[in-house]
């Protein structure tokens, strides 16, 4: 049986990894999917220590994120296409209306 | 319902209408709700009376105003025979001049909005009378004070009048801050306000004294003398005299009706209604007492020289009512309150004809410009001189009979300065009688001395003017004839003709007098010569050789100019008080605590705020992944603390 360490270093794996993608990718897609990389590297610790404490409400807890996830998602991409009509560009770095 | 609640509230609902309502709908008609209001007011006033009369007083609180602690204040209202004559007098007299005013003011701009204020100023003044307790005494103090100060400045866009209006208020606060300190002590010293239990259980406190800017003072003499800073304040008395004159810039029926028969004596009724406390103390009446003659022959010698008509009326104004503080200050309660009563007949309607001679002169004042009117105002003429006879005293006539009482009482009273004070009152009777007739003669009699134009103008005032003249010189003659001294009742044959006497007794007591009948007799006599002489000697100055006063004024140039200058009073006060004072508003409160010390708070706060962020918003790219860099750092830092702690 695969040991629940396994589980937590590959959910850390794949957080760092949607983290590093976050910080660093300029595209805004690929920054949308890193944050789903994050979302899903917490629904994976989740899972696992659901399943190591024999409790299904983490479980269910999962299924509950993946569908705010879905619906997250389709505004997310909506707003991204909304905002690409606008700026006709996909790139984070020359949407500064925040600038102080 | 109470039925007396009419009477000031009548006015009340006056003034709210036309305030309200006037500007857009009452317009021209202001003066049928004010006269009506205050009319209903007369008859309810009337009515009251008939049933002090029959000796049914009132005193009861109707609605609980402030609770707090011990401290408990009711709207009360107390009306004995005292508060009787005062409805009577303001009713009375401000039903008639609310009549002139129709005729006096007719086409002005802000007609809705002086009979609004008459009608306000009625309201004051009668819940002044009318309170049971101190507060509510104060507020209608204050109100009229606040109602003087509008209708002094009514013609606000002249200067004079504004700064006459504000002179009056500030001047007022300097007394009334005195009163609110008295009212203070009484409520510490008894722990109410109200008249009945302080005037019932100041007797027992008299002996007592009080630690007062580190002096031992007697108790009494303390609330005394400060009531009365209150009351020199609002009835002109030496030292704060000035606002008077200057109040004569108002719209002349507010002259008559404020500033001589009904607000300037309510300093006169507040001696009167606290006379058990006064009694208690000996030198708060004698300080009353010389305060009001040195006021009453100051006044008096200043009104000698003067040139503008409603001036010297006024000036007359501050020497009666020095007249009445003094009657007060020699415990002659009644007297006072009988010569407040028939002053203010009389001397409303010598402001009113003045005010008439004014319309015919169209806002003329100077007496140098008058002359030869007696032909073309006939009925003004004819009242004028029987207000100026009666309060010359000449025998018969409503000032005699007060203004011999008030003379007699001082000289036969208990009072230690009482011969000195009736010396002064003497002369004053002596000098009143001169510049009243110079008034007369200077105006209505000789040749006319103003300008082509203002001859051809020259008429009779409307009916609504005349008519209240003549129904204000029935008062001047026959308001007298209640307080007839018994001497001369038993001459003519009445018995106990000094009615006013007996009807004031529950509330003011029995002044004492001793002396014989032949010394009554021997005073009437004096102060009738001395009115008559001072007749005389105007009629001789300035009917037959006018060259005399021109003489005497070169010949004693010196005092001349003191008079004309009225003992530079104001003067004074606008070096020791009013200069300093600016000096110290611009320079330092200004110039200093305002300019450096406030501003610096007020700037300084938002100009700190500012340049830090002007910093702090660098940290704002606006680039998404810096905010995110942060985000995680700050995330990152948060765990580790937490595994770490």
């Amino acid at each position: 049986m695969v040991p629940l360490n396994w589980y937590l270093m590959l959910s850390t794996v794949v957080f760092m990894i949607g983290v590093f993608g976050f910080l660093t990718r300029k595209n805004i897609i690929i920054m949308f999917i890193s944050v789903e990389l994050m979302l899903n590297a917490v629904n994976i610790s989740l899972v696992s220590f659901s399943h190591f404490l024999q409790d299904l409400r983490g479980h269910i807890l999962v299924f509950f994120i993946i569908t705010v996830a879905a619906a997250e998602a389709a505004i997310g991409l909506a707003l991204i296409i909304a905002l690409f009509r606008n700026k006709t560009t996909a790139h984070v770095d020359e949407m500064t209306e925040m600038k102080g | 319902m109470n039925y007396y609640l009419l009477i000031p509230f009548l006015p009340l609902t006056a003034f709210l209408i036309n305030i309200l309502f006037g500007k857009k709908y009452v317009q021209e008609r202001a003066h049928w709700v004010s006269i009506l209001a205050v009319a209903g007011s007369w008859i309810v006033a009337v009515f009251t009376l008939l049933k002090v009369l029959k000796g049914e007083t009132v005193n009861e609180d109707l609605y609980t105003w402030v609770l707090s602690g011990t401290f408990e204040v009711s709207v009360g209202f107390l009306i004995d025979q005292l508060t009787t004559v005062m409805l009577i007098v303001v009713t009375t007299c401000s039903t008639l001049i609310h009549i002139y005013s129709v005729g006096y003011m007719h086409g002005d701009k802000g007609y809705y909005r002086f009979f609004a204020y008459l009608s306000l100023f009625t309201f004051c003044m009668l819940m002044l009378v009318m309170a049971n307790n101190f507060l509510q005494l104060y507020f209608g103090w204050e109100g009229v004070g606040l109602c003087s100060y509008f209708l002094i400045g009514y013609y606000f866009n002249k200067k004079s009048a504004s700064d006459a209006g504000k002179k009056a208020f500030i001047v007022n606060r300097f007394g009334d801050f005195g009163f609110g300190l008295g009212i203070i002590v009484i409520f510490l010293t008894f722990g109410t306000i109200y008249y009945e239990p302080v005037f019932t259980q100041i007797g027992g406190v008299a002996a007592q004294t009080i630690s007062f800017l580190g002096y031992e003072v007697n108790l009494a003499t303390l609330i005394a003398l400060l009531l009365f800073c209150g009351a020199i304040g609002k009835s002109a008395q030496m030292p704060l005299h000035v606002w008077l004159p200057d109040a004569m810039e108002g719209p002349t029926p507010v002259s008559a009706l404020i500033h001589a028969a009904t607000m300037v004596t309510a300093g006169v009724f507040l001696l009167a209604r606290c006379s058990p406390i006064f009694s208690l103390s000996e030198p708060a009446m004698v300080v009353a007492a010389l305060i009001g003659a040195i006021t009453s022959i100051f006044a008096a010698t200043i009104a000698l020289v003067q040139n503008d008509i409603k001036r010297i009326i006024a000036y007359s104004t501050l020497s009666q009512l020095g007249y009445m503080f003094l009657a007060c200050g020699v415990g002659a309660y009644t007297a006072g309150i009988f010569h407040l009563y028939t002053h203010a007949f009389f001397k409303a309607l010598l402001f009113l004809c003045a005010g008439s001679v004014m319309h015919a002169m169209a806002g003329e004042l100077d007496l140098q410009k008058m002359g030869g009117l007696k032909k073309y105002m006939p009925v003004t003429y004819a009242t004028m001189f029987i207000a100026s006879l009666s309060i010359s005293g000449v025998p018969g006539l409503a000032g005699f009979f007060s203004k011999d009482e008030i003379l007699w009482l001082a000289y036969a009273g208990p009072s230690p300065v009482g011969k000195f004070v009736w010396a002064i009152g003497t002369i004053v009777a002596f000098l009143t009688a001169f510049y009243s007739f110079r008034l007369i003669f200077l105006t209505f009699h000789g040749e006319f001395r103003g300008t082509q134009k203002q001859e051809h103008h020259l008429h009779e005032s409307p009916k609504s003017m005349t008519v209240p003249l003549m129904l204000l010189t029935i008062g001047a003659v026959a308001s007298g004839w209640v307080g007839i001294p018994n001497l001369l009742g038993e001459v003519i044959g009445i018995e106990h003709s000094n009615w006013f006497s007996g009807f004031m007794n529950p509330v003011l007591g029995h002044p004492e007098a001793h002396g014989t009948h032949a010394e009554e007799w021997m005073l009437m006599g004096i102060s009738v010569l001395a009115g008559l002489g001072g007749i005389g000697l105007a009629a001789v100055f300035y009917l037959g050789r006018r060259s005399i006063p021109v003489l005497l004024a070169q010949k004693f140039g010196f005092i001349y100019r003191i008079l004309w200058n009225k003992y530079y009073v104001d003067e004074l006060y606008s070096h020791t008080i009013v200069r300093p004072t600016l000096w110290i508003s611009q320079n330092i409160l200004m110039g200093i605590t305002d300019a450096k010390i406030i501003e610096l708070i007020v700037n300084g706060v938002p100009r700190a705020i500012g340049g830090v962020s002007q910093h702090l918003r660098k940290v704002q790219t606006g680039l998404l992944q810096h905010y995110a860099a942060i985000m995680a750092t700050g995330a990152l830092i948060i765990g580790a603390w937490i595994l770490l702690r």
